[in-house]
């Protein structure tokens, strides 16, 4: 009886407490003239966005900036859908989403990396290509040691990898990878434990790891040495914008964001990231 | 005696509302299960309303993007994954136990037991990073790429092994003394008792931990997902990538869309299907056993 007695009262104070806890959510968020900005997307462009948006609301003290991550895509989708109200995309807009209004906040750009042990210093455009399809499996084609090479590419959806196969006209399925990964750090590891292995990933993470005693080196593309400031220059082949997308033309607290965005001031934060902010 | 039947027979105040709050309870540990079924399959039904469910193992290669969506070899994958770390981590676990039950000195055993509790206690991300940085190399080392089926069977191996012998652990000092008196009171030794007695008198509950650890080992998506390379094919030895259909969803799910999302929800339709038939399996034989 005592049991039943203490059972019914713990019911009744979790019933309590949860009766409690979203009315308070509510009253935080009904705050008069409190406004929320919702960005989701890239997961590349994620990181920048949430410091941009700290910034932002420092400034803003009456707006809360909430981003979440999901691909590019997502990002777009999400804008169409109006499930958020700024979209993340790290690529430009495809045709099939024309309609929608971006605004490029940084430029980032993909370079191939290998284990700083390996020898290799440059890679063609034909033996890249070569390496991906399976045609080169040994270092040694390429000038490097007598070992197997470990093809790394993404997984399906990351612009990332629609950037690469676009840039050296591939079909992913034509790909013979050794190990598939999912974000930039997991590639920046996997290359940075493996000797033999080959991968790409952003240049702005990869120069912050290879900084920060990571055991891997970026290779030049096209004759150009992969670096955020050739990157920055234009001269870089393999680059891409990181967009804000909207669904209309911005206004308000949307346009007060995005041109904060874009603004000088948020230049070192751009850096910070080893991204390239854009002209101004 | 009366008094019980009384008691069960005609419920009091407090135990009809007891009754009701259990029945309620049950219900929605059951519902929730149904509801996860039927959120699987109405969240898939957008692309098998046009994609034949033969298709996902049929088809040329898993490349959603091309319209191309055959799941098997991550069926395969998952299925060779959680066998090889259930045929390591048994045998581990079941001595484990054993060792701690009849052979360690009490002080030993009782701090062999915590630092097992500890191992189950460490998240499954840490594993993974452990195995991503320090296994994968090594394992690369002998064979390249070092991520692959062989790391990933090790990682879950240490994963499920506390889940084999707590399970073990505690089946083991399930089995009544008076069996281990007997055993003595033949002037059986230590191993003939453990062999004769002890383990056939453990048995449901140490197939039970077995179980129990295949199916973590069948849902573990984080560690496998660093450590088994995810490439989307049948392995031909213990060295090559694979990818199972925990870390394909996990892989694939943040960015996917349309057709690729739906199928997506296929795959998890097939893993809760997979494990639907183990638990299935784990009833019949327990039934069987329990005939014998």
């Amino acid at each position: 009886m005592k049991k039943l007695v203490t059972l019914v009262l713990l019911l009744v104070i979790v019933g309590a407490t949860w009766l409690f806890i979203p009315k308070k959510a509510e009253q935080a968020s009904n705050k008069p003239g409190m406004e929320r900005l919702v960005l989701t997307g890239s997961s590349t462009v994620a990181p920048l966005a949430a410091e941009i948006g700290r910034r932002f609301e420092a400034l803003h003290s009456n707006v809360r900036v909430d981003v979440q991550t999901g691909g590019s895509s997502r990002g777009i989708n999400d804008v169409r859908s109006g499930l958020a109200d700024i979209g993340m995309a790290s690529r430009a807009l495809k045709e099939n989403e024309s309609g929608l209004f971006s605004f490029t906040i940084a430029t980032d750009g993909i370079g191939m990396i290998v284990n700083r042990a390996n020898p290799v210093t440059a890679l063609d455009r034909q033996q890249i290509i070569d390496i991906y399809t399976g045609k080169i499996t040994d270092w040694q084609a390429v000038g490097g040691n007598a070992d197997p090479i470990t093809v790394v590419n993404k997984a399906e959806g990351h612009s990332t990898l629609e950037l690469f196969l676009h840039h050296f006209d591939l079909q992913n399925s034509a790909v013979k990878a050794h190990v598939i990964i999912g974000d930039n750090q997991q590639g920046i590891k996997t290359v940075a434990g493996n000797p033999d292995a080959i991968g790409y990933v952003s240049i702005g993470s990869a120069e912050y790891e290879a900084q920060h005693d990571a055991a891997i080196k970026l290779l030049p593309l096209d004759g150009v040495a992969a670096s955020v400031e050739n990157v920055q220059n234009g001269a870089f082949p393999l680059a891409r914008p990181l967009n804000l997308v909207t669904r209309s033309e911005p206004a308000g607290i949307i346009k007060a964001f995005i041109e904060f965005a874009r603004s000088r001031q948020v230049d070192d934060l751009v850096m910070a990231q080893y991204f390239v902010p854009v002209a101004h | 005696m009366i008094w019980s039947w009384h008691n069960i027979l005609s419920l009091s105040r407090t135990d009809s509302i007891l009754a009701a709050l259990l029945r309620l309870c049950a219900l929605l540990s059951a519902a929730i299960v149904i509801l996860i079924l039927l959120f699987l399959i109405s969240e898939s039904w957008p692309v098998l309303q046009h994609v034949p469910l033969s298709r996902f193992i049929s088809d040329a290669s898993w490349h959603p993007a091309q319209g191309l969506y055959n799941i098997a070899p991550m069926l395969g994958a998952t299925l060779l994954s959680s066998l090889g770390a259930v045929l390591l981590a048994t045998p581990l676990g079941i001595a484990s136990a054993l060792f701690c039950h009849y052979y360690a000195p009490t002080a030993l055993a009782i701090w062999h037991r915590r630092t097992i509790a500890l191992l189950a206690g460490i998240p499954s991300v840490v594993y993974g990073f452990w195995g991503l940085t320090t296994l994968a190399p090594l394992i690369g080392r002998l064979h390249p790429p070092g991520v692959s089926l062989l790391t990933g069977i090790v990682v879950l191996t240490m994963m499920i092994l506390p889940t084999v012998a707590l399970t073990v652990d505690a089946a083991l000092a399930g089995v009544p003394a008076a069996y281990l008196r007997g055993a003595a009171a033949l002037g059986l030794t230590r191993w003939s008792m453990i062999n004769g007695v002890v383990l056939p008198a453990a048995r449901s509950g140490i197939a039970s931990g077995i179980m129990l650890a295949a199916v973590r080992a069948i849902g573990e998506t984080m560690a496998i997902l660093m450590v088994a390379g995810n490439v989307v094919q049948y392995p031909d030895s213990l060295f090559a990538s694979v990818r199972t259909l925990t870390a394909n969803i996990a892989l694939e799910m943040a960015y996917a869309m349309g057709d690729h999302r739906a199928a997506l929800f296929v795959t998890g339709l097939a893993l809760l299907a997979m494990v639907l038939l183990l638990v299935g399996f784990a009833e019949f034989f327990k039934q069987d056993a329990a005939h014998v």
